[in-house]
């Protein structure tokens, strides 16, 4: 079974190297080449899976040693899997959301004359993200990490002739970094600390050193964390990253990649637990992102853009509780699946959306389309009604748990985390109505381009409409399935640790704030939107809605210090490198110029001044010479 | 007496530039294959040289010894240990594609009289700057090494000065002043470097009776040659300083970006990723052996102009505007990586180091030969001058983002190994030096997108709309490079297993073990 | 006679000849005054081998002398052949080799 593990990554990695390499000639197949090996990796995941089952809890995960990578005196870094149940939970989410975005992608670039490349680079990503949840040492995962951010840069950049595309894709890259030098200093510190970045000696050898170290990793995995899932500060790229195909938004900037800091920081569970001031900055962070997005979901007008801001702010909700240790570590990563499964649910609607309206995202230029497409609304509509947390679907389940959890961490703090949860639930209610109602609601709103074409909203094909069936069955049945006995629980619990906490309100209080909050939420979008006419051309808004429009302004503060700041250091630098430090070569060489110049007049043809030379010299070595007798 | 397989590869290239310096002026495309062939030659010959070399072995091996200059006590005196065969191994590696890529580099404008040979000359010189950098690679006697240390300036001289890009935005008169200009740059700079090595040559002869490296090791460490405190720092600075020219380090770089942006993609290559490998080669055989005590004297002041050198070069590269001057600043940041990996002392830093010259060798190759085809397609060396080259050309947009993802160190291609190796060795015992290079990771990734983005992306330019993609000859040159990348990204046991003994022995000459760590981990 | 008395009049005749040779522009006026040097360099040598008791410095007189003989010869013909085609005998008019 072990050997499996290698397959997983290396079917969609074939796939990425003959789909890239294969030229013009697959042009034909390509598509398909690239959705079966995605497929094979999903069936070898469920073989496993199925193995796995059918084992004790202990003795579930299983590890695969390939070959030494590294080997430089004590620096050992091995190319070797290990599959536990954390990563069986990835594993089945990327190839499964994996391969129904390949099948959807199908229909969806058809007419892209580029559409073999875009699997390829689709395939790429797989096998990244593949990488990244297998890997059982940091520097491998690392590998992983870089992976699925190249394929990442590739897919929002994918329509490079777009000026706007390639800007966004080398902003996601390099915002990414900044996050992975966090990733790479921090396995620096621990093989100074630890001698070794293996996930199982750094995790058994927490407790032998101090709590400083351990929180100066801590926060460096948050930061590295905070790149790639898009968490404040580093969360600016998500908006922009929606240039790239909506099935990239729905895969890579939704249900996958941008998850994979909740990853890191519940995989690194052990260094987190021993280092709270650490995991207090976590929950910081991930409260802040959860109202940051959410409010920023509020006031786009793109619809993918809003729903970018409803991601960042659902993986606040994990990243929160990711943060609140062992109490939420489960929680964390079930509303990481049921949110893998709604939202890349919802991202497809909206790309059935676009589909059918010539590539408009203006949801203001959308409206009553629920009689256009009834299968795209009815698919949306059950990924809205999980993701605010509607009775009974996913995410009722998994938000639900995680606010509790939020409460149960007693104190000041517990209040106040769990006080931002509600508040975002309601917030959350607020903008997917909004969504909810302006796209398929009210009247229809669309106009001729400036071509004079009038779109022509239609349904989409049955390879589109497919994968967003079965997601909307994942988004309404998930939850329930995985709280039924609080199986996922017990599935997760031999990896991650779980432990009820001591909630100051009781579970009953909570959910039913969460309702009142969701109802209230919603009546306000409704109030707002369902009852009197869109206008077309958007208001001028308050002051905070215009900020939240400029993602609160995070754009203007980078381009100002970093981008401008930036630009004055590098201009300043080269004319230091040009006048300066050359300058003072060059003027070193000038001065001998100069002095030879003089020099050479002494040289002016006359014997006699040649002979007092030379006499002059003579009478100073004699004088020398008696004067050294005489000391 | 066994067969002088070090000499035989040095000779190999050296007859080789003879014989191709000879062919006749009408014969110019024989010469190109002769030229090629002789590069095929020595690349088999450095093969077998890494086959015959055992890493668990002596420490120097092949060795070869015989009296030259009986006076002065200079001797002809060869051999390898693990870091110049690896190093041997991507000159004759290098070569060919450099000769490959330059294939027309050196095509005589119009057929103009019967003498007027540049291509044979072109492609002389190419095969004798090979021949003298593998023998300063094999020399262990100081003199035999100074001598062609500096030798290979002249060919390099004639390379920089004599040919340059056909397409000029200023006209032909500008481009020829420019290229004299940098050649006598290039050539000032470092015949100054040389010549205060000169002295410090002529002054370790002094000190220490003889030339050869390994008998003054021996004698240093067993206590029967002493060397005062103050001789050595000061021999240590007049090697170091000819080093750091030829590396370059901050701020002696200034020659590179005009000797890179003048010379030809090819040549520019032969530059950063064979000629300058010698000066920071010689930093890890000469200075470090020979000078251990003032090499740790010398190393917090070596290590912040490394890292000076790291960032400075990474901030100058983003604010170019000629893609190759951008390619040279990159590459001064990457010296910055090395000289700080060998002055971090660890294994991990020197082994990374050694790595980082032979994966900076071939990243850069790729990224400039590139960068070399897409110049001579439009003719202008200025990124505002090209956009939307993916569309038109997307085999060559995609070749050179895959260098250009090797310049920034990508997971999974080769540079990524030794630039982390580096930041870890330097990492564990300077944290916060470790720290402020690893901002040259961010920075890498800035200017290698930037570029892309704006030579590559965005509308189709007119003047680009017609480029024809890359060809047979320039896909040969670009895949094999690319695969090697990856590959050693991938799997670079082979290189680390040949260069770690290396490595050791000079930590021990240097008296310096890796620091523990704080706890030692459960396994 | 004290033989130091020779050698200040050597150093006198030398200096007399050295001033000349920096003062005077007349090719043939620097020419003797050279010749005025080496002779007082010759009495030199001489009241040296007086005071020394060998011959060694006279010995080497002889060698200034037909040193200073075949001088004379090159360099007469040099002031000569300059006169003709300059129609001057100045030093300071052949001041070709310079820079």
């Amino acid at each position: 079974m072990e050997n499996l593990i290698a397959l997983l990554i290396a079917a969609p990695l074939l796939g990425a190297v003959v789909l890239l390499c294969g030229g013009r000639r697959l042009d034909a197949v390509g598509h398909w080449i690239g959705t079966a090996l995605a497929a094979t990796s999903f069936v070898i995941g469920i073989v496993l899976f199925a193995d796995m089952l059918g084992k004790n809890a202990e003795h579930r995960a299983i590890s695969q040693y390939l070959f030494s990578w590294i080997p430089v005196g004590s620096f050992q870094a091995d190319v070797s899997f290990q599959l536990d149940q954390l990563s069986m939970t990835f594993v089945l989410l990327i190839t499964g959301v994996g391969s129904l975005i390949h099948l959807y992608s199908v229909g969806y670039m058809e007419h892209d004359e580029r559409r073999r490349r875009f699997f390829g680079y689709l395939n790429l990503f797989l096998a990244a993200m593949l990488l990244l949840v297998l890997a059982d040492n940091y520097l491998l995962l690392y590998v992983g990490w870089e992976g699925v951010g190249l394929a990442s840069y590739l897919l929002i950049g994918f329509w490079q002739h777009k000026p706007s595309a390639a800007t966004a894709a080398k902003k996601a890259f390099l915002v990414n970094r900044v996050g992975d030098m966090g990733l790479s200093i921090a396995i620096m510190v621990m093989f100074t600390t630890f001698g070794t970045f293996a996930f199982g000696p750094v995790f058994d050898s927490v407790g032998k050193t101090g709590e400083g170290k351990l929180t100066a990793i801590g926060l460096l995995l948050l930061l590295a964390a905070c790149g790639k899932s898009a968490q404040v500060p580093l969360q600016s790229w998500l908006g922009d990253a929606m240039e790239g195909p909506t099935p990239v938004s729905a895969l890579i900037h939704a249900a996958t990649m941008v998850t994979a800091g909740v990853y890191l920081i519940v995989r690194s569970g052990a260094i987190f637990n021993a280092a709270p001031d650490a995991q207090l900055v976590v929950t910081v962070v991930g409260a802040v992102t959860l109202l940051f997005g959410a409010i920023v979901g509020c006031a786009k007008d793109d619809i993918k853009k809003a729903l970018a801001g409803s991601t960042m702010s659902q993986i606040g909700y994990m990243v929160l509780a990711a943060g609140l240790g062992p109490i939420g570590y489960v929680f964390a990563i079930m509303h990481l699946v049921t949110h893998g499964f709604f939202k890349a649910g919802l991202f497809l609607g909206a790309g059935s959306v676009m589909h059918g309206m010539n590539d408009e995202v203006d949801m203001r230029k959308y409206g009553g389309l629920r009689t256009y497409m009834p299968v795209t609304f009815v698919t949306f509509g059950l990924g809205y009604l999980a993701i605010i947390g509607f009775p009974g679907l996913s995410g009722f389940f998994s938000k639900d748990k995680i606010i509790e959890a939020a409460f149960a961490k007693g104190g000041t703090e517990g209040w106040i985390l769990g006080g931002a949860a509600l508040l975002g639930a309601a917030i959350t209610a607020f903008y997917m109505t909004r969504v909810m109602i302006m796209t398929f609601f009210g009247e229809k709103r669309w106009q001729p381009d400036t071509e004079g074409h009038e779109p022509h909203p239609h349904e989409s094909p049955r390879s589109m409409t497919i994968p967003m069936i079965v997601l909307a069955f994942g988004s309404v049945f998930a939850g329930g399935l995985f709280s039924i006995g609080d199986s996922f629980v017990h599935w997760l619990e031999p990896v991650t640790g779980h432990s009820e906490g001591n909630s100051p309100v009781s579970a009953l209080t909570v959910t039913l704030a969460t309702m009142v909050l969701l109802v209230v939420g919603a009546g306000i979008a409704y109030a707002q939107y369902g009852r009197r006419p869109v206008p077309v051309v958007a208001p001028r808004g308050s002051l905070l809605t215009r900020a939240a429009r400029r993602d609160l302004l995070q754009d203007d503060f980078n381009h100002v210090v970093l981008v401008r700041g930036g630009e004055h250091l590098t201009r300043s630098l080269v004319y230091v490198d040009h006048t300066l430090v050359d300058g003072v070569v060059n003027g070193t060489a000038a001065s001998m110029g100069g002095l030879s110049g003089r020099l050479r007049k002494l040289q002016n043809g006359y014997a006699r001044s040649y002979a007092v030379s030379m006499f002059g010299g003579a009478a100073i070595l004699i004088a020398a010479t008696l004067l050294m007798r005489a000391v | 007496m066994s067969f002088p397989l070090l000499t035989a590869t040095a000779a190999l290239p050296a007859l080789g530039a003879i014989a191709t310096a000879a062919v006749p002026a009408a014969q110019r495309v024989a010469a190109k294959w002769l030229a090629l062939l002789v590069s095929l030659g020595t690349l088999v010959l450095a093969a077998v040289t890494l086959v015959r070399f055992d890493p668990d072995g002596d420490r120097y091996q092949l060795t070869e010894s015989h009296a030259w200059i009986k006076e002065f006590g200079v001797r002809y005196e060869l051999g390898v240990d693990g870091i110049a065969v690896a190093l041997i191994a991507l000159t004759a590696l290098l070569i060919p594609f450099v000769i490959l890529a330059g294939w027309h580099d050196a095509d005589p404008h119009e057929t103009g009289s019967r003498r007027w040979r540049p291509t044979q000359g072109f492609f002389a010189l190419i095969l004798a700057v090979e021949a003298m950098v593998i023998i300063s690679f094999e020399a262990t006697d100081v003199f035999l090494f100074y001598i062609f240390f500096e030798a290979m300036l002249i060919p390099m001289y004639f390379l920089i000065g004599g040919f340059g890009d056909k397409a000029h935005e200023h006209g032909d008169e500008v481009a020829a002043t420019q290229r004299t200009y940098a050649a006598v740059k290039f050539l000032l700079y470092n015949l100054v470097g040389g010549l205060i090595m000169l002295a410090a040559v002529i002054g370790l002869y002094v000190v220490a009776g003889n030339f050869s490296l390994q008998e003054i090791v021996e004698a240093r460490a067993n206590g029967s040659l002493h060397m005062a405190t103050n001789t050595e720092r000061w021999l240590f600075l007049g090697f170091f300083f000819a080093f750091a020219v030829k590396a370059p380090l901050w701020p002696l770089h200034t020659w590179l970006p005009n000797a890179m942006g003048e010379a030809t993609a090819p040549v520019a290559v032969l530059i950063t990723a064979v000629v300058d490998k010698v000066g920071t080669f010689a930093m890890l055989r000469f200075c470090l052996q020979l000078f251990p005590e003032a090499s740790k004297w010398a190393t917090p002041v070596i290590l912040v102009l490394a890292l000076i050198s790291i960032i400075y070069g990474a901030l100058l590269a983003v604010g170019q505007r000629d893609i190759k001057r951008l390619v040279a600043y990159a590459s001064i940041s990457h010296f910055g990586f090395i000289i700080l990996g060998i002055f971090a002392m660890t294994s991990q830093g020197q082994s990374g180091a050694t790595l980082y010259m032979v994966n900076h060798g071939i990243s850069t190759a790729a990224l400039m030969l590139v960068a070399g085809f897409l110049i001579s397609r439009r003719g202008s060396r200025l990124i505002a001058d090209y956009g939307g080259v993916q569309k038109v050309a997307p085999v060559l947009a995609g070749t050179f983002l895959i260098g250009g993802l090797a310049t920034l160190s990508l997971p999974g291609l080769a540079p990524f190994v030794s630039e982390f190796l580096v930041l870890v060795g330097t990492f564990t015992r300077y944290p916060a030096v470790g720290i402020i290079a690893t901002l040259g990771i961010v920075l890498a990734a800035l200017y290698t997108l930037v570029l892309y983005q704006r030579t590559m992306t965005g509308p189709v330019k007119a003047e680009v709309a017609e480029m024809p993609d890359l060809r047979v000859r320039e896909l040969l040159v670009v895949a094999p490079l690319i695969a090697l990348l990856i590959f050693l990204g991938v799997y670079p046991k082979p290189v680390t297993d040949i260069v770690n003994p290396a490595v050791q022995q000079t930590m021990s000459d240097v008296h310096q073990k890796d620091p523990k760590p704080e706890v030692e981990a459960a396994k | 006679m004290n033989p130091v008395n020779y050698l200040y009049l050597a150093a006198l005749l030398f200096t007399i000849g050295a001033t000349g040779v920096l003062i005077r522009r007349n090719a043939i006026v620097v020419f003797m005054c050279i010749e005025l040097m080496l002779n007082a360099c010759n009495l030199a040598f001489v009241a040296f081998s007086r005071m020394h008791g060998n011959l060694d410095g006279q010995i080497i007189a002889f060698f200034t002398m037909v040193v200073a003989a075949a001088e004379v010869v090159v360099g007469l013909a040099i002031i000569v052949s300059l006169f003709r085609s300059r129609h001057s005998a100045s030093v300071d008019d052949a001041s070709l080799m310079k820079l």
